[in-house]
């Protein structure tokens, strides 16, 4: 049997470059084992000796930055061999994202500057409110300020659009893991990890090691939950909008007891308290575990979708007021940036992420099936 | 609560005052301070650092009858004495070490209660499975488990306090004298608990018990286990058992950091290779047992070689077959080129290697078992996985000795007391390394010096508390 070990490291050799950095870490991971129990990453790690660029990207997008092994670890700073793994992975997956993204270099941009999508945001918002101007309506509700057809003109693109651009990225993140032909049990156990964090869990149902340090708390996977579980009853309220005005001919404005509202108003709920609360554990976690220089995406990007979330709240309480029309125009801006940047900001980690648990479990049957 | 200020510590008389931070340390002062004691912990290592060897460990051996946490089967006291036995070639205390495997079983689930969490056995340990229970995330998780249960039990921790002095009068202890900050502060107690480890990171100690070669040695380990208090003692006539000469050593990589490299430096490829020294020759049978019955010997093997080093060589055909090291070989397309590599007489390595493939004789090599794939007529011989050294390009990896940790300690009793000339001290137990050579005398046992650390610290932590209350 061979092994290439010319893509060996010599523990030693700290280095700048993300994926080098992160495969010398993992080698280190790879010759200890301790860590095994906290998440998907280190029984992939101990499938393999050695590690192939795909492998690290692979790897990078598996981890959920639970910051267990960092906590756990005899290797950190002062060591010399100076560990940090949920920072080398986060590294190396952000640089992954940022080379997958097409067009190319957008991503850099929205991924480290705050300021980027804030400027994003005044952008649609103000676009929205020319719309508004340009475009009345004379429908009832927001169809009063701005016609059914001009926002289907607006949103029907910005929502293509993006999942064209996430597609390539997905497709260039797939042939660099190598990954194989996709199976329904693939995405079954994908989507089962996803809906329970369960790479958020410690390995036990005793949390992450996020926003308290040494100690397990279960915070960042509840209000993980709660914006993803927000965003999707956001999504599925608009979709089932979508489906009883073309099916059924049902037009909006809808009543609080139609499924629009039952999904909405819990999902913007969801989705705000989410976002306020990530807000928060991010100010007492350690940026120095995290994606180095995209703190302030990051941060933008949680500030911008729980705008989104409140907007729709908002909207919804001042509905038949003068209010309307200025928060339509905030609202639907803020609809319009994330939408458009969901390839280009911290939204595409949705995206790899799945598709790392879905290679992770063809990886794992292909290696019990060996 | 962190204690930073010297003055802190000699502000008070505590009722149990601990000399270490370690796993010992850690389950004594979680006792004493469950009984109700005013404890203070003083590590002499800074916080990053804290937690001494156990920081290094993974498992801990425990005693069960049935499946036990993570533990599957059953490993009752009988078999784990005379897998004691065995290694320590009877080197033991029979009444402490059965005392010891007994009261592991109690221990799991105390653990578990005070925040360690266990997981499977790690991948490629499974015949560990039935008797040791490995910590998730390694020890250093499970000494910020206890870390965190001590500060919520209200016990302060000083880092980087270094016990210098035990003030002993007659058979009571008095005060310790502690270097922090630079600073030297008398600490007062009722009752002292010395949890402070061995002296392996001593190198000038070392070297004058082993002999001058031990500076070529490797420490596995913490640097901060100089063996200061454990020197204190004896000096102050306090009895010691445990060779004072000896400590446990094991081949790793030779480029291995001086201090701490811990568990990645191993190196698992020696029974698929030749091992020569610095003079490119042979010295003992490569194939003699599988790695992990062999790791320990190896370490001795090495140290007594020229310079402390040695040399392990395989071919392509064995590259895949261990664990990864961390280090990556040294690769050569031939064996020339290899001893120009590795900086040894050209035409002496190639002799050996040549005289060693000649020697070979066929067989099914099967590398997970012994196969009595042999050498014949060869000095020492290989006696098993002896395949030719043939198919380039060949891999080595250098090997030093890497100290875990020395056997000289305190003496002890059932109850976790130290004793001094004029018999049980009063108020001075003892536990983890400091007084692991009362039971295991020679030889290892993996795991074993967590349960020892686990037992002794809880006994010396109620023991104390029980003597202040």
């Amino acid at each position: 049997m061979s092994l290439d070990v010319t893509l060996q490291t010599d523990p030693g050799a700290i280095s700048t470059d993300p994926v080098l950095e992160a495969r010398r870490q993992i080698e280190v991971c790879n010759a200890c084992r301790y860590c095994e129990g906290f998440c998907s990453v280190f029984p992939a790690i101990t499938r393999d000796k050695v590690f192939a660029d795909g492998d690290i990207t692979q790897l990078a997008n598996l981890c959920h930055n639970c910051r267990g092994c960092y906590y756990a670890c005899q290797y950190t700073a002062p060591h010399e061999f100076d560990l940090n793994l949920p920072k080398a992975l986060a590294a190396a997956r952000v640089d992954s994202w940022e080379r997958f993204a097409w067009p190319g270099g957008l991503a850099r941009v929205f991924q480290s500057h705050g300021m980027a999508l804030a400027a994003a945001l005044v952008v649609g918002s103000a676009l929205m409110i020319l719309a508004i101007a340009a475009l009345p309506g004379s429908g009832a509700g927001f169809y009063a300020w701005i016609g059914h057809s001009a926002m289907v003109a607006i949103f029907l693109p910005a929502f293509l659009l993006p999942l064209f651009a996430i597609g390539i990225g997905l497709v260039r993140y797939w042939r660099e893991v190598g990954g194989g032909r996709v199976r329904w049990i693939d995405l079954k156990e994908a989507a089962t990890s996803v809906g329970q964090l369960k790479n958020l869990s410690g390995g036990q149902g005793q949390g992450c090691n996020f926003e308290k340090k040494e100690r397990y708390t279960d915070a960042r996977r509840h209000v993980h939950h709660a914006i993803m579980y927000g965003f999707l009853l956001c999504f599925a309220s608009t979709s089932s909008g979508t489906v009883m005005h073309y099916v059924f001919g049902m037009q909006a404005p809808y009543g609080f007891f139609s499924l629009p509202k039952l999904l909405g108003v819990p999902g913007g709920i969801l989705l705000t308290v989410g976002c306020v609360g990530m807000a928060m554990l991010r100010q007492k976690a350690d940026p120095d575990l995290g994606a180095p220089g995209r703190s302030s995406g990051e941060q933008g990007f949680i500030w911008l979708l729980g705008f989104v979330g409140l907007s729709g709240l908002l909207l919804y309480a001042v509905r038949g007021t003068g209010l309307t029309g200025p928060l339509l125009a905030l609202h639907l801006g803020a609809v319009l940036a994330f939408f458009l940047l969901t390839p280009y900001s911290k939204m595409a980690h949705g995206f790899y992420r799945f598709a790392a648990l879905v290679r992770e479990a063809q990886n794992k049957r292909a290696h019990s099936l060996r | 609560m962190i204690l930073s200020d010297p003055n802190d510590l000699a502000r008070d008389v505590w009722d149990v005052v601990i000399a270490g931070g370690g796993n010992a340390a850690l389950c004594a002062a979680i006792e004493a301070a469950e009984a109700g004691a005013k404890v203070l912990i003083l590590e002499g290592a800074p916080e990053a650092y804290r937690g001494g060897n156990s920081r290094h460990t993974r498992n801990f051996r425990c005693m069960h009858c049935g499946a036990l946490g993570p533990l599957v089967d059953t490993y009752d006291e009988e078999e784990f004495w005379q897998d004691l036995l065995r290694v320590t070639k009877g080197e033991t205390d029979e009444d402490l070490a059965r005392h010891a495997i007994r009261t592991s079983a109690d221990c799991l689930p105390w653990m578990q209660a005070h925040g360690v969490r266990f997981q499977p056995s790690l991948a490629g340990t499974l015949s560990l499975d039935r008797t040791n229970a490995f910590f998730l995330g390694g020890g250093k998780a499970l000494v910020n488990a206890y870390y965190l249960t001590a500060q919520d039990l209200g016990v302060p921790v000083a880092y980087d306090a270094q016990v210098l002095h035990v003030a002993i009068s007659d058979r009571t202890a008095t005060h310790l004298v502690v270097e922090k900050n630079g600073q030297q502060v008398e600490v007062k107690g009722r009752a002292f608990i010395l949890a402070s480890g061995g002296f392996q990171a001593d190198i000038d100690w070392l070297a004058r018990a082993w002999g001058e070669s031990a500076r070529n040695f490797l420490i596995r380990g913490t640097p901060y286990n100089r063996g200061v208090v454990l020197k204190d003692m004896q000096d102050q006539g306090a009895e010691t058992v445990g060779d004072p000469t000896q400590c446990h050593a094991v081949a790793i990589d030779g480029r291995a950091p001086k201090f701490d490299g811990g568990i990645v430096t191993r190196l698992d490829c020696v029974p698929f290779s030749i091992v020569v020294n610095k003079h490119g020759t042979r010295f003992y049978d490569e194939g003699e047992d599988v790695w992990p019955k062999r790791y320990a010997i190896w370490g001795r093997l090495v140290a007594a070689q020229p310079d402390q080093v040695a040399y392990s060589i395989i071919d392509s055909r064995s590259i895949d077959l261990f664990m990864p090291s961390v280090y990556p070989p040294i690769a050569a397309s031939s064996m020339a080129e290899m001893a120009i590599k590795l900086d040894l007489p050209v035409d002496r390595l190639v002799d050996t290697v040549d005289a060693f493939n000649a020697a070979c004789q066929p067989g099914d090599f099967a590398p997970q078992q012994l196969d009595g794939v042999t050498t014949a007529g060869l000095t020492p011989a290989k006696t098993n996985w002896a395949r030719s050294i043939s198919q380039p390009p060949f891999y080595a990896y250098a090997l030093r000795p890497g100290v875990t940790f020395t056997y000289l300690g305190l003496r002890v009793d059932k109850t976790a007391r130290a004793t001094g000339p004029g018999g049980l001290y009063d108020n001075i137990w003892s536990a983890g390394e400091m007084m692991a050579g009362s039971i295991l005398g020679q030889g290892y046992l993996a795991g074993f010096g967590m349960t020892i650390g686990t037992v002794f610290g809880r006994i010396a932590g109620q023991e104390a508390a029980a003597h202040v209350a």
